[in-house]
């Protein structure tokens, strides 16, 4: 390419000189640098940036970058049972195929003329949510699930005027770090024990911490261990008793058999959507909801754009637009609730289309199969010699801790075997739950085959046990 | 040299004869039809059926939901038709000329970076895998990270935020953080900021439990330093700051703003919503800020999404790299790794590394262009702003408040108050015209600081034909304000949708957030 050549780039149409030219005549300058004459010149950057080298050829880039891509090994080349709040379910294409139209793709901040179809698409996220959750309310999804309970207990020291809240110490680190630096140092939290044995809520513990100075409490359920906490009734008629909200965070995708948050005294329940057919995308798949009672006291006390239904100029047509607007930061910045920017509206719309897809029936049906599936998993892994699965003597979901403190290894040494058969095995809670020693957390959704499974369970007695393996499957 | 042998293949002068398409599509749930289904799900195996039956009998009756979400039931087909209307009622970027929607870089996405994304070797990544199997994952977040220090001059950067806003609140708790450390954190509790940096600049830092002090604008648009001197004290804790600020002014006192910050113990963090027109031109460290953020999604090409998933990828100096979120990814050189050891970190905004599709797409976008190419698409942002500055200021009825005689860097804060007196024509009803002609047009964020305002942001992305035609479409609907206001007061008429009835969404007995809400309240 000649040097003349090299400063036309495609993704710059005005690059072109003699269009520069023209605009620049127009303009009535002779070089663009005079654009910058308000700059003084301490102030600019006088060096070129040292970057590399453009890659000018759409070729050339796509054969670097997949060159770096193709060093990752992903969950369609080994066989995956990590999940801990990112997981792995099945993407149905059409989710696909809807999220990456350029209309949904490289939209924005239209408004509810010319980018209706955002508008609706969004305010029918909020209303196939609100089926599933069984609440009124839900808004327009924020960044993700530690993002949304670090609202809701925000939303809670607003709506009660008080400033601690209870945390049960089985919540996901990673979303208890969140919470501690959202809430710091405006509202004080407090981690409230589980029973050593179930997993479930000590509710003396809880007793002894209410106060009338508590927000609310916040429990996972299922919980980040995959237990299903059996209190909830309980739980919440001690906040309320105390004047404090029921906070209950939730993977939305077991609402199909198990019973919904609301129906147990919930007013705030959160969560993350990217189970809903999102990709795990290393994490990017997320979005966080948060959902309430249709109650002023409550709407008036989100963060986040509401899209609500309303009529037009024009008989039977339907219109859409923001609830509440003036309760946001775009419209009174800091004496707005919190704040509202970009979030993650493109998963809140593949959502939509995942949960419209499978209908009552398949959100049932695929809730059945992830329960057969993990009870299969815990049941066969319980076969292993010094292996315990589950952990905690409860119900659980998808999720579950298997222990391994009875077969001499650690966690490390076992997930190491794992990855030679090409198996990623669950995560490690030794750092974050130490009480628990050599144990992790597994995820089994429907994407795992009986065969999956059984491969996982000979792959775990290798690595364990030198013993025949026989005795454990029969071989499928 | 190739021949110019084409001629201009539409005149510019005109606006489309648009029209939007307009399904009249129902909301999903009036779809249902009992029965239909859109997918099936895998089933569990028999034997496993066998061993285990049906898996809910395991729950407790406590624990078991007892009637079925009320879902819709529609066959795969109608759900695909469904969206895809929705789709095509929808403007995205790609299909407009998305310049009217000031502060937000809506520039071109490249394709190509797409096809990266749904790659299995980014879309399948568990963030926890083995660290040896996301090598390639790592790898990019560790490229943009030294990338952007080259751009800030900056020493580390975190991809952690899922949005300008999230970094926002990631540099206040770290303003918090650090003043708790020194003992401080309870007598500092101010942060400064202005009115034309973004909202979330005041709001975010609201949250972190500070007292929030807004400058406003002197005679020439920029924050007024007499304002900031009287607003500095023992009890600052910093700065948040847009430059330039929303009005396309660059504040040339900027490090005047930082140095008398930091005289006074405070920290300072820049605001790089607007970093489009400065790529290469000047940085963060010249001004002496201690942290800054860019959005991947505005200024480095990642797509918009309808607002998210996003990135506000968060940089700070040395001395605050230990109170960044954790993990941040590291080298030696040849391999990478994980860190979560910072002494002094925040903990976390979001869950794990952030949203790592948009990091890629900066990393592919930052790759394509180079040091030069990076240059050349803020000079030709700063090229069309100042073309587009110089036609709308020729319109009638707008103007450009502020900097007269000045160029503005990379986009334009104008107003439509002399439209408005002297035709009773607002902003919001050019907005609902210039719908008619494909084009989208946004006012300003509150408070309405410029009266009627309105923002245009060109980028490198559009054609000067392109924005010629945009301009087309703001003199006809100014036309037609003249001549006939009713016409663009009772807008739109070839849109999706009419005149939209705003007065429910504000009684709290009439909105309805959700179709069953609507039911309720509506239908009964």
């Amino acid at each position: 390419m000649s040097e003349k050549e090299k400063g036309i780039h495609p993704y710059i149409p005005n690059s072109a000189p003699e269009i520069k030219a023209k605009m620049m005549k127009e303009i009535g300058i002779k070089d663009i640098e005079e654009l910058y004459d308000d700059i003084p010149g301490h102030l600019r950057f006088h060096e070129k940036l040292n970057l590399p080298d453009a890659l000018s050829s759409e070729y050339a880039l796509k054969r670097h970058v997949e060159k770096i891509l193709f060093k990752n090994i992903s969950c369609k080349d080994y066989l995956n049972f990590l999940g801990g709040g990112c997981w792995q379910h099945y993407v149905p294409a059409i989710c696909d195929e809807i999220n990456q139209r350029s209309e949904f793709l490289t939209a924005y901040a239209g408004e509810p003329y010319e980018d209706h179809g955002r508008f609706q698409a969004l305010f029918e996220y909020e209303s196939v949510m609100a089926e599933l959750l069984d609440m009124d309310v839900v808004n327009v999804p924020t960044y993700d699930w530690c993002q949304a309970v670090s609202t809701s207990i925000r939303m809670a020291g607003r709506i009660t005027g008080r400033k601690e809240a209870l945390v049960s110490d089985t919540v996901s680190p990673e979303r208890l770090m969140a919470i501690r630096n959202y809430c710091h140092p405006v509202m004080a939290v407090e981690l409230v024990k589980h029973d050593p044995r179930n997993g479930v809520m000590d509710l003396d513990d809880l007793r002894s911490k209410m106060s009338s100075k508590t927000a609310g409490i916040y429990f996972e359920n299922p919980s980040f261990l995959g237990f299903i906490e059996h209190q909830g009734e309980l739980i919440s008629e001690i906040s309320h008793s105390h004047g404090a909200l029921c906070l209950v965070g939730v993977d939305p995708i077991s609402l199909g058999v198990i019973r919904p948050p609301s129906q147990y005294g919930a007013d705030i329940v959160c969560g993350d959507i990217q189970g809903l057919g999102v990709h795990m995308y290393f994490g990017g798949g997320l979005g966080g909801f948060i959902a309430t009672r249709d109650e002023e006291k409550y709407v008036m006390e989100y963060p986040s754009r509401l899209f609500g239904i309303t009529k037009t100029a024009v008989d039977g047509e339907y219109g859409f637009g923001d609830v509440a607007y003036e309760r946001t930061s775009f419209a009174e910045r800091e004496e707005g609730k919190e704040f509202v920017g970009t979030h993650a509206a493109l998963w809140g719309i593949t959502a939509a289309v995942y949960l419209s897809l499978l209908g009552p029936y398949g959100i049932q049906k695929l809730d059945r199969v992830i329960l057969q599936k993990s009870q299969y998993a815990m049941k066969n892994l319980s076969e292993i010699k010094g292996v315990r699965a589950p952990y905690f003597d409860s119900p659980h979901f998808k999720e579950f801790v298997v222990d391994f403190n009875g077969t001499g290894k650690t966690v490390e040494e076992i997930n190491e075997a794992l990855l030679s058969k090409n198996i990623f095995g669950g995560i490690s809670l030794k750092a974050e739950f130490p009480e628990l020693g050599e144990s992790a957390l597994y995820c089994v959704t429907e994407i795992h085959t009986k065969e999956d499974l059984d491969h996982l369970v000979r792959s775990i007695h290798e690595s364990v046990n030198t013993e025949d393996i026989s005795s454990v499957v029969k071989k499928g | 040299m190739v021949e110019d042998n084409t001629t201009a293949h539409r005149n510019t002068d005109k606006v489309r004869n648009f029209h939007q398409a307009k399904w009249d599509e129902p909301i999903i749930f009036e779809l249902h039809t009992k029965g239909e289904r859109g997918i099936e799900v895998p089933d569990a195996e028999k034997e496993i059926e066998d061993q285990i039956g049906d898996g809910v009998s395991a729950l407790p009756a406590n624990l078991r939901r007892i009637k079925a979400p009320a879902l819709p039931e529609i066959s795969q087909m109608r759900v695909l038709k469904h969206f895809l209307r929705l789709s095509q009622h929808c403007l995205g970027a790609d299909l407009n000329v998305d310049i009217g929607q000031g502060t937000c870089t809506m520039k071109y996405s490249p394709k190509i970076n797409e096809v990266f994304v749904r790659m299995p070797e980014v879309a399948d990544l568990h963030p926890w895998q083995d660290k040896e199997t996301v090598q390639g994952a790592l790898e990019i977040i560790y490229k943009v990270d030294t990338f952007l220090r080259e751009i800030s001059g900056l020493a580390q950067f975190t991809f952690q935020p899922g949005g300008g806003s999230a970094a926002i609140l990631a540099m206040a708790s770290i303003i918090y953080a650090y003043h708790e450390s020194r003992g401080e954190a309870r007598e500092r509790d101010e942060i400064i900021t202005t009115i034309f940096s973004h909202p979330s600049d005041a709001a975010a830092a609201a949250v972190k439990g500070f007292k929030m002090i807004t400058l406003y604008p002197d005679e020439d648009g920029l924050p007024d330093v007499e304002a900031l001197k009287k607003a500095l004290s023992e009890r600052t804790a910093g700065l948040l700051i847009t430059n330039p600020e929303d009005t396309g002014i660059f504040n040339p006192k900027i490090d005047l703003f930082t140095k008398l910050v930091h005289e006074v113990g405070g920290l300072c963090g820049y605001d790089q919503a607007n970093a489009n027109g400065i790529l290469g031109i000047t940085r963060a460290r010249e001004a002496d800020f201690d942290m800054c953020f860019f959005n991947l999604h505005k200024t480095f090409s990642s797509p918009h999404g309808c607002g998210g998933p996003a990135v506000g990828a968060l940089g700070v100096k040395g001395k605050l790299k230990n109170y960044l979120p954790v993990p941040i990814v590291e080298s030696n050189g040849k391999n990478y790794s994980v860190n979560f050891e910072l002494p002094n970190t925040i903990g976390k905004v979001r869950a794990y590394f952030g949203v790592f599709p948009a990091v890629l797409r900066a990393y592919a976008w930052i790759m394509s262009l180079g040091s030069d190419g990076l240059k050349e698409a803020a000079r030709v942002a700063v090229l069309n702003n100042n073309y587009v500055l110089k036609k709308i200021k020729g319109l009638r009825g707008a103007s450009a408040p502020y900097a007269e005689g000045h160029h503005r860097i990379e986009q334009v804060r104008y107003s439509w108050k002399r439209l408005m007196e002297e035709t009773g024509v607002t902003t919001e009803d050019v907005i609902c015209r210039m719908a008619d002609f494909s084009f989208h047009l946004w006012t300003s964020h509150h408070p309405f600081v410029v009266p009627e305002p309105f923002t245009v942001e060109p980028t490198e992305s559009y054609s000067k034909d392109e924005l010629d035609e945009y301009i087309s479409g703001l003199e006809r609907v100014v036309e037609e304000a003249y001549e006939n206001p009713d016409k663009v007061k009772k807008a739109p008429y070839n849109s999706v949708v009419h005149k939209i009835d705003t007065s429910t969404l504000d009684d709290p007995k009439k909105w309805a957030i959700t179709w069953r809400a609507y039911l309720k309240k509506h239908k009964t």
